[in-house]
């Protein structure tokens, strides 16, 4: 069986399989964004909260993510606790670097013109600050999906969802019959799978990137 | 005019076109600022009676504190001590939030905010205040208009989209959107080219004949101050006042060395564009018109013991200077004969416009023209030089005036300390 005919008969499988590594991914970006800018509004005023955030997070990063998984299984269990978890953590550091430095770099004449004119500190945030740091942050956003998508993969590992299973199984049974086949299934699911992304980050920039500051 | 609209919105009513709230009040009192770690205050002890729809300026070097001591009315900067009171109200412990809705602020490089359109951003401060949105739509639109930008095509524009200047008013017009009774100003003339920084003087000039406002401004150009302020206050370090008074005083009797360091040279000069054509008053001059038949031209030049007549054209506008000798050497055509009008000055040009221009005219004066520049009279360097005499000798005696007062304030208070020693002496 060539690659071509194995996709035609797993198809529908191959297709789950895609879905629910989309939407793990999305989900988990979804939460490290919140969370992410959330840590990066809290933290960006005070030099040493700052500095610490990004380092922290960094920290996470450095964690290989067999070994991060590893280590969450014996605390909640196989499936999809820990790889949502794992994700999460691992998409913080690119969010929370560029909400600081996006937010750091708001001019600070225009924070000041906000403040004389009577915006109160939550509306400064909203209307002023956020908006402003918005293109590094979903810079940042962008970068973090790219690097969950690698990573989802081995959330398989720990019988979680998504196109690692097949890379696994593949690993798994080489020499059989469809073990090529599955890892380059898996494989180039995930690139497809990173450049629609993409293109939809492409696509929300275009619409909430407002057209006064866009490059 | 109290409609249902206008009683549910707090802010004063901006629908009719009358100037609504004119200025407030602002006093300063012992105001100072000392931040943890300075040994000096940065702002120390300033009082300071701002009138109502007054334009004062704060001048100074920079470093001067005049920026700080201008951010502790908005309270962008708290003051250590001191009180702050806006058209009588106490406003040192009120909300800034709240505080700072009901005074305009207008910062250098005009602080719009990028990601908002021209008409977001002048829209801010009224949709704050719960305007309703059909009477911010209009407000933006008569906004846009009062700083001179058309509003259909600068509405949807984003601040990038605009010159210099062109933002300049926006930042203007954003600051008076909800119709303050106060604006502040940081050095809003800072960052922009000399010529449309002397296009946007004339203009607050302007719009502070219509609004009344109470302004107050910050700047290091002295210039600027004199141009447009009523009362300039010198601030030397630590904002300490040098001098707070008229232009016209500051300039003709500086209080100390500081301030007439700061004044510069040329104060006599500077002392020109105070003073008006309308305040010298012009003189008539023989003329005749275009029309007018050579013969008759001829006759006035002679009787009148003149060598010269003014020559206006159809509409009554100064159109040239004919001498005697003219005629004659032109076979007497008027076409080419004499020497035309170079230039001409309102009365409400300076002094130093209508002097500026004598000294170019070879003949010594300048017509002075009124509506669609019809001629009403001459200005010449006699009248210039003897008004330019007068103003220097009464700002002489004023200072004279200013000394002695000041010298009998000293003496009294030296006889003051004098008997105030004696008593505690006898106690």
């Amino acid at each position: 069986m060539n690659f071509w005919e194995y996709l035609e008969s797993r198809h529908q499988q191959l297709l789950i399989d895609a879905y629910q590594h989309a939407s793990v991914v999305f989900q988990c970006m979804v939460v490290a964004t919140v969370l992410g800018v959330l840590i990066g509004v809290v933290t960006y005023r005070s030099e040493w909260a700052g500095n610490l955030a990004t380092t922290a997070t960094a920290t996470l990063l450095t964690i290989p993510a067999l070994a991060m998984i590893g280590l969450l299984i014996p605390i909640v269990g196989l499936g999809v606790p820990p790889t949502v978890i794992a994700l999460t953590l691992y998409g913080l550091l690119p969010i929370v670097r560029n909400a600081i430095v996006g937010l750091r770099g708001v001019d600070p004449s225009l924070v000041d013109a906000a403040k004389g004119i009577g915006m109160s500190r939550p509306a400064r945030l909203a209307r002023v600050e956020l908006p402003l740091a918005w293109p590094p942050i979903l810079t940042g956003i962008r970068v973090s999906t790219q690097m969950l998508m690698g990573i989802a993969a081995i959330a398989a590992y720990a019988s979680g969802p998504g196109l690692g299973n097949l890379i696994f199984r593949g690993i798994a049974s080489l020499g059989s019959k469809n073990a090529l086949n599955q890892v380059l299934a898996g494989t180039l699911g995930i690139i497809v799978l990173a450049l629609l992304f993409d293109a939809a980050y492409v696509l929300i920039g275009r619409l909430t990137i407002p057209r006064g500051i866009r490059a | 005019m109290p409609s249902s609209v206008a009683d549910s919105a707090p802010g004063p009513d901006p629908s009719g076109t009358e100037p609504r709230s004119v200025g407030a009040t602002i006093e300063l009192e012992g105001l100072t600022k000392r931040y943890p770690g300075g040994a000096l205050p940065a702002v120390d002890n300033v009082t300071m009676d701002i009138r109502e729809g007054e334009t004062v300026i704060l001048v100074g070097p920079s470093g001067c504190g005049k920026s700080t001591l201008l951010k502790m009315i908005n309270r962008l900067i708290e003051p250590t001590a001191g009180r702050i009171r806006i058209g009588g109200e106490d406003v040192t412990d009120m909300d800034p939030v709240r505080l700072r809705r009901k005074i305009g602020y207008a910062i250098q490089a005009s602080g719009l905010f990028p990601h908002m359109t021209v008409a977001q951003n002048i829209a801010l401060v009224p949709k704050m205040l719960r305007w309703p949105a059909a009477r911010v739509r209009a407000r933006v639109e008569e906004m846009l208009d009062l700083v001179g930008l058309d509003p259909g095509e600068f509405h949807g524009r984003y601040p990038r989209q605009l010159s210099g200047g062109q933002q300049q008013r926006v930042g203007v017009a954003r600051a008076l959107a909800a119709d303050p009774p106060v604006l502040l100003m940081d050095e809003p003339f800072g960052a922009v080219d000399p010529i449309t920084r002397d296009h946007l003087q004339d203009e607050l000039i302007r719009l502070q004949r219509e609004l009344h406002k109470t302004i107050v401004f910050v700047t290091h150009d002295f210039d600027e101050a004199i141009k447009i302020g009523d009362r300039i206050a010198v601030l030397r370090e630590r904002s300490h006042i040098a001098q707070f008074d008229t232009p016209e005083a500051i300039l003709t009797n500086p209080a100390d060395d500081f301030v007439s360091g700061f004044v510069g040279a040329g104060a006599a000069l500077k002392r020109l564009n105070l003073t008006r054509v309308r305040d010298v008053g012009i003189t008539d001059y023989p003329t005749v018109s275009v029309d007018d038949p050579l013969q008759e031209i001829f006759t006035k030049l002679r009787s009148g013991g003149i060598n010269e007549v003014l020559v206006l054209d159809k509409r009554g506008r100064p159109y040239k200077w004919l001498r005697r000798g003219d005629m004659m050497r032109a076979k007497g055509s008027l076409a080419r004969a004499g020497a035309l009008v170079h230039d001409t000055v309102t009365q409400d040009a300076t002094l130093r416009d209508a002097l500026e221009a004598v000294l170019t005219d070879n003949t010594g004066r300048v017509p002075v023209t009124g509506r669609r520049g019809a001629y009403e009279g001459v200005v010449d360097v006699e009248t210039l030089m003897n008004s330019v005499h007068e103003l220097l000798e009464a700002d002489r005696l004023e200072a004279m005036d200013a000394q002695h007062d000041l010298q009998e304030q000293r003496a009294a208070q030296t006889h003051a300390e004098q008997e105030g020693f004696g008593g505690e002496a006898k106690a």
